[in-house]
């Protein structure tokens, strides 16, 4: 009835296989199953973005994703992300510019921001602030983030003119 | 909040999910992008005792154009929407209203499908559908069945498919030479559900609205054509005619409250909103000065 | 004067070479925060750790008739049900009152109720499972009876003898009255030619830290020892009040935290639910861990700001104010919070009103009420968005009503930059402000000539924007005023211990706590500084009472200006040791010598002598090479406390540039700035962001934030969806500009800065959406300001 399922997926490069009830989900598995606690939960009901995750390369809230809906596919984390080096840039801005105090936020907005990055090469301060709607921050004000991801656009924009 | 247990289907095919949904009828719930099923559950607003995860239905995915219709799967997401070459030539309207649902994350994964079943009467789709003039096809025991989109939404959450259908597509008629479009609403913040919203669907030749098809979300428990705004078609509308348009559409609303607004705010805005489509539509600004006396 | 803070002597403290003070530095230790690599209390794990869930009351008022947990034991994975009596046997009730709170009075809170509950979300039974979803499966069944009993949700009506007294025991409603009157207000009344009154509404609202509540109890039965891991602000505090009441000496009580999300005064109390697990862990011998969800959150987390008050101003013709009146009612919950009590924010209202001007005439009475809601204590710049709000409101007023441009009636009213040290009408004493010097500066920076401009040229296209300034003072670096004197257990002084390792690396440790701040960074750029080593060789170890000296944490603006201190003070000696150490095995004096660049120098050339790894090693290894007699001590150990001044003010003022869209109702937020005098900016970008995230909060406030209840007590907005916290999208970019004005208490010179960004933000945007509407004859004086209430304001609905 409501017994465990087994499922497969790649999480950050890495074949996992787990059982997994139906009822968990996403977030849970990540920082419970795999002990992968930097995805973060702030409201589970998908408005605060803190479980902000990418499964196959699209942003999701992994708080309003079954593991379960995950089997075959390939979610990348904040820890993944990190150590491909694939945001190191916008770390880099992030720290240059304290665009985080507590960090609780910080990855989900980390790959929000990466995602608008990845679609929009020179992206205004107003379309930052509308990619990062969905991303709850109560301890910036968010302009310090505003300004660590416009700096990062422009970065990448020199880098491969 | 954890959601409770629930027994889980994957079924493989459009067949199979109809026959669990025949078989679990109201004990059970349709899984497509989550994004409003999976906040109920991990509120325990709702515990049903089976989800059937129809994500795996390919068929129910695409779009495709012909015959002078769109025909959007059920599965097509909101972001596919968005990024959809044949969505923005032939259902521009679409277009916009898609922009303005939730954030970027949700829309990865919110369906279509989804959000017309789902019926919530704050949010964009059903209202763009009624006033696309678009038709809800379903699949269920007895076969397919075409329900118009105008017959589709019958509350708040309630639709007029049975617990034993599933909402396989819609099918709009592609937007016409002269066709044109306005899409509004009023929310506190970026992609929070709308106080007021306006849909709106037309066809504009000589300065004249030929054809409008006004729809609100957020006033009813479903979408609400503004049946004030016939007044408008076909004629030269003046200061004063929209004026008494607007009124009238003030006393066709009866709007319910909650804590974003009352019912005199949300009528106020609905006026607004009608005021500032009429003065897009034909391009007179002076006609969208917010109908102040 | 204010100035660039230079201390007496050559090579000061403060003016060292490469020093760190002063600069903008990157906060060490970011990477682990970036990789998703932290520590927060809900990421941890100990071994047989369980969950708990807390079964809740869904009255506000309530008998409880019986508690039934017989199925709820029977669930897969259950291990306890636990009720208020069980747990009553292993922890001791609180009672929220501080001496110093004159007639202060509650009643005695459990950590779990037992007899009757007084709050919708108040706890009535635990649910102890092997995984939090199994818990609260269980915790659905547990069949609770209850009685329903009248409720208070009205302030305006708490004290009506109709009404129900919550607590017999007190024999009314009033949990606290303060009165205050200076000067002669009723002649200054009768001597001014406008007076204007408003009644300004506040919307209860909360925090919303983003990490929930959390605690791992760890009761550790073989050691009898227990650790409690928590996102607290004030470890020693918690420490010390576990062991108070579960019959504990402290020493057997460690406090721990890590990293923290968010907290602005949220996590500084003493919850009922965080003492039932410190409890529950020593009742079940085993680690229990609790996280609030969010739902839990809105229900039990502190709400702030639940007024009503009325004011007064008078004022002549030429824009002298001649009187502030107030009458202020705020309605807690059923409970004074512990230890700090819930009377503090009217207490700081009435301290705070008029706060910036000259008048000396001010009379004031605030009652606070118990009501069943949810409980009421300090968040981030308690009381002061109050005071300002309300004397910032009726300063524009009076400006409007005289037809004076807002900062002509500010200039000829705020006290003047060299009336120090001078105290308020409220007996505030103030060492050295610079409220004319901040306002001219804001007055350049916003170009407030052009916005006059192009507002007026807007209004001819029927766009309405509005421009609202708002000065604050405010407090920071209490001493022992604040708490110690009611009788709380709560330190008023901070240590830091800093010593040089054997390989010439630098450890400090304090008692200073980091909630993202950069509590870890100030301490690291100072002890840097005044070491003269580089801060990637500093380490800071903060937040563990088993590991730091004692002191009082973080809150209240204090982190900088009093841990600060404790460490340029403890740095200083460390650097003396050194130099008495560095003297000898070169056979010099120490007047000669310094510290820089990791190295002992010489004083005149600068030329590198020994390298501080170097004397480490000689000192850890070698000491048989010393000369004869030497006792290196390579450790030092200072406090600090404030002992001049009960509380160092600080000052600024701040500007909102906005639209109001008069047929929506909706407001457009264009701008926001700040001119802020903290003292000596240890971090100028810390400073900056603490600044940009405290005015974020308050345009929460100001718009969007507000705890709504039904008048049967209910919480109807406990969700992220339906409570609005601001989000990116409708922020405005904020400016930031400094006055320094150092206290003399401290060498470092630094006050606080952490809440002024709350504290004056709401007032700004308030005075503005007033300029905004003024030409429709509307006014304002509530807040969130809602489009509903703008358009009613406006009679357009």
């Amino acid at each position: 009835m409501t017994a465990p399922l087994s499922i497969t997926l790649h999480v950050n490069g890495e074949r996992v296989e787990a059982q997994v009830l139906p009822r968990l989900n996403l977030a849970d598995f990540l920082r419970e199953h795999l002990k992968l606690t930097g995805t973060h939960v702030g409201c589970e009901h998908g408005v605060c973005g803190a479980c902000t995750v990418r499964v196959d390369g699209e942003i999701v809230r992994s708080c309003l994703t079954l593991a379960v809906q995950t089997h075959g596919g390939f979610v990348e984390t904040i820890e993944g992300l990190s150590d491909s080096g694939e945001i190191v840039d916008l770390q880099e801005a992030f720290r240059q510019r304290n665009a985080l105090q507590c960090g609780f936020c910080t990855p989900g907005m980390l790959i929000a921001a990466q995602d608008l990055l990845k679609h929009e090469r020179e992206p205004d301060r107003a379309q930052i602030r509308e990619h990062l709607s969905g991303n709850y921050c109560r301890c910036t004000g968010y302009q310090a983030i505003v300004d660590a991801v416009e700096e990062t656009a422009r970065v990448r924009r020199e880098r491969k003119p | 909040m954890k959601a409770s247990a629930f027994s889980y289907a994957r079924p493989t095919s459009v067949s199979k999910a109809v026959e669990l949904l025949v078989a679990h009828g109201e004990r059970a719930k349709v899984l497509a992008g989550g994004q409003s099923l999976l906040p109920a559950m991990n509120l325990r607003l709702l515990a049903p005792e089976w989800i059937v995860d129809i994500g795996g239905l390919s068929e129910l995915r695409g779009i495709s154009v012909g015959d002078g219709r769109i025909t959007i799967g059920a599965l097509t997401r909101h972001a596919d929407l968005l990024r959809s070459v044949e969505v923005a030539a032939h259902a521009p309207l679409l277009g916009k209203a898609t922009g303005h649902i939730a954030h970027p994350a949700i829309r990865n994964r919110g369906t279509i499908g989804g959000s017309l079943a789902h019926a919530d009467p704050a949010s964009e789709l059903p209202a763009c559908m009624v006033a696309l003039d678009a038709t809800v096809i379903a699949c269920g025991p007895a076969g397919e069945r075409r329900i118009p989109a105008t017959e589709f939404f019958t509350g708040t959450y309630e639709t007029a498919l049975s617990a034993a259908e599933l909402l396989v597509a819609v099918e709009l008629p592609a937007a016409s030479k002269n066709s044109a479009h306005f899409f509004d609403e009023l929310a506190r913040r970026h992609g929070d559900y709308a106080i007021v919203g306006l849909a709106a669907q037309a066809v504009v030749e000589n300065d004249r609205l030929n054809e409008l098809r006004a729809v609100f979300f957020g006033v009813s428990d479903r979408p609400q054509p503004a049946k004030a705004s016939a007044s408008l078609i076909k004629t030269t509308v003046t200061p004063a005619s929209l004026s008494q348009a607007l009124e009238a559409l003030s006393e066709e609303l009866d709007p319910p409250e909650d804590q974003q607004a009352n019912g005199a705010m949300r009528r106020h805005l609905a006026k607004i909103l009608l005021a500032r489509c009429v003065s897009e539509l034909l391009d007179r600004p002076e006609l969208g000065a917010g109908g102040r006396p | 004067m204010t100035s660039p803070a230079k201390t007496s002597g050559p090579l000061s403290t403060l003016d060292r070479p490469n020093s760190y003070i002063g600069r903008v530095v990157p906060r060490p230790n970011l990477d682990r925060l970036m990789q998703g690599r932290g520590l927060y209390v809900s990421d941890l794990e100990l071994p047989r750790m369980a969950h708990v869930v807390f079964v809740r009351s869904p009255h506000a008022h309530a008998k409880i008739v019986a508690v039934d947990g017989s199925a709820a034991k029977q669930m897969p994975g259950v291990i306890a049900v636990v009720t208020g009596e069980e747990l009553a046997s292993v922890i001791t009730p609180w009672v929220g009152v501080l001496s110093h709170l004159k007639g202060l009075k509650s009643a005695p809170q459990r950590a779990i109720a037992i007899g009757r509950v007084c709050w919708q979300g108040e706890a009535v039974a635990a649910v102890v499972a092997t995984n939090r979803a199994a818990a609260e499966d269980a915790a659905e069944i547990v069949s609770v009876g209850y009685q329903e009993l009248e409720a208070v949700t009205d302030m305006r009506t708490a004290l009506d003898s109709a009404t129900p007294i919550i607590h017999s025991s007190l024999g009314d409603n009033l949990a606290f009255e303060r009165t205050l009157d200076a000067g002669a207000v009723d002649a200054a009344f009768a001597d001014a030619d406008e007076i204007v009154e408003a009644e300004f509404v506040f919307g209860r609202h909360t925090g919303v830290t983003l990490e929930p509540r959390a605690v791992v109890a760890d009761w550790n039965a073989a050691e009898t020892r227990l650790t409690i891991y928590q996102g607290t602000q004030a470890p020693h505090m918690v420490q010390n009040i576990a062991a108070l009441h579960l019959g504990l000496e402290e020493s057997q009580v460690r406090v721990v935290c890590k990293d923290v999300g968010g907290s602005f005064g949220i996590k500084v109390h003493i919850y009922a639910d965080e003492m039932a697990t410190y409890a529950l862990s020593k009742l079940l011998r085993r680690p229990i861990k609790f996280v609030a969800d969010r739902i839990e959150s809105f229900n039990t987390d502190i709400h702030a700001r639940d007024h009503r008050c009325k004011g007064r101003i008078g004022v002549t013709r030429d824009g002298t104010i001649t009187a502030f009146e107030i009458d202020d009612l705020t309605g807690i919950g059923p409970y004074s919070m512990y230890p700090r009590t819930s009377a503090i924010e009217a207490n700081q209202v009435v301290n705070l009103v008029g706060g910036p001007y000259k008048t000396k005439n001010y009379r004031a009475r605030a009652r606070v009420v118990f009501q069943n809601k949810n409980v009421m204590c300090q968040y981030r710049a308690v009381g002061h968005p109050i005071a300002c709000s309300v004397t910032e409101g009726l300063v524009d007023h009076a400006a409007a009503r005289i037809g004076m441009d807002p900062f002509e009636i500010r200039r000829r009213n705020l006290i003047a930059d060299d009336a120090y040290p001078c105290a308020s009408a409220s007996g505030l004493r103030f060492e050295l402000l610079s409220h004319h010097a901040a306002l001219n500066k804001l007055m350049a920076m916003m170009n407030y000539d052009a916005l006059r401009t192009e507002q007026a040229a807007v209004r001819d296209r029927n766009i309405h924007r509005g421009i609202g300034i708002a000065s604050f003072i405010e407090v920071t670096n209490p001493s022992a005023a604040f708490y110690g004197v009611g009788g709380a257990k709560i330190s008023s002084q901070d240590g830091v211990a800093v010593r040089l390792d054997a390989q010439g690396s630098v450890v400090c440790q304090t008692s200073i706590t980091e909630q993202g701040q950069g509590s870890e960074s100030l301490t690291a750029q100072i002890v840097g500084s005044v070491l003269g080593v580089s801060m990637s060789r500093v380490r800071v170890f903060l937040g563990d009472t088993d590991q730091t000296p004692y002191g009082g944490g973080t809150w209240a603006s204090r982190g900088a200006g009093i841990g600060g201190e404790a460490a340029l003070q403890a740095a200083k000696i460390l650097r003396r040791n050194i130099l008495d150490v560095a003297a000898a095995i070169l056979q010099s004096s120490p007047a000669e010598l310094d510290i820089a660049n990791n190295a002992v120098v010489n004083t005149g050339d600068g030329a590198p002598r020994i390298e501080l790894r170097e004397l480490a090693r000689i000192v850890y290894f070698r000491p048989d090479t010393l000369p004869p007699g030497i006792q290196p001590e390579l450790m030092a150990t200072r406090h600090f406390v404030p002992r001049e001044y009960p509380f160092a003010f600080t000052n600024g003022v701040q500007a909102s540039w906005l639209e109001v869209d008069t047929d929506t109702g909706f407001v457009k937020l264009l701008k926001h700035w700040v001119v802020e005098d903290c003292g000596t900016l240890i971090n100028p970008q810390l400073v900056d962001e603490q600044i940009r995230g405290g005015v974020v909060q308050g345009l929460g406030a100001a718009l969007f934030e507000k705890c709504v209840y039904d008048e049967r007590g209910q919480l109807t907005n406990a969700n992220m969806a339906d409570y609005l916290v601001p989000m990116s999208g409708e922020m405005p970019d904020i400016d930031v500009g400094h006055v320094v004005s150092p206290t003399v208490e401290s060498e470092l010179g630094a006050k606080g800065a952490g809440e002024a960004g709350t504290a004056g933000a709401a007032a700004a945007v308030a005075n503005a959406v007033n300029d905004a509407i003024r030409p429709f004859g509307a006014v304002i004086t509530e807040i969130p300001l809602t489009p509903q209430l703008i358009l009613a304001a406006l009679k357009r609905i």
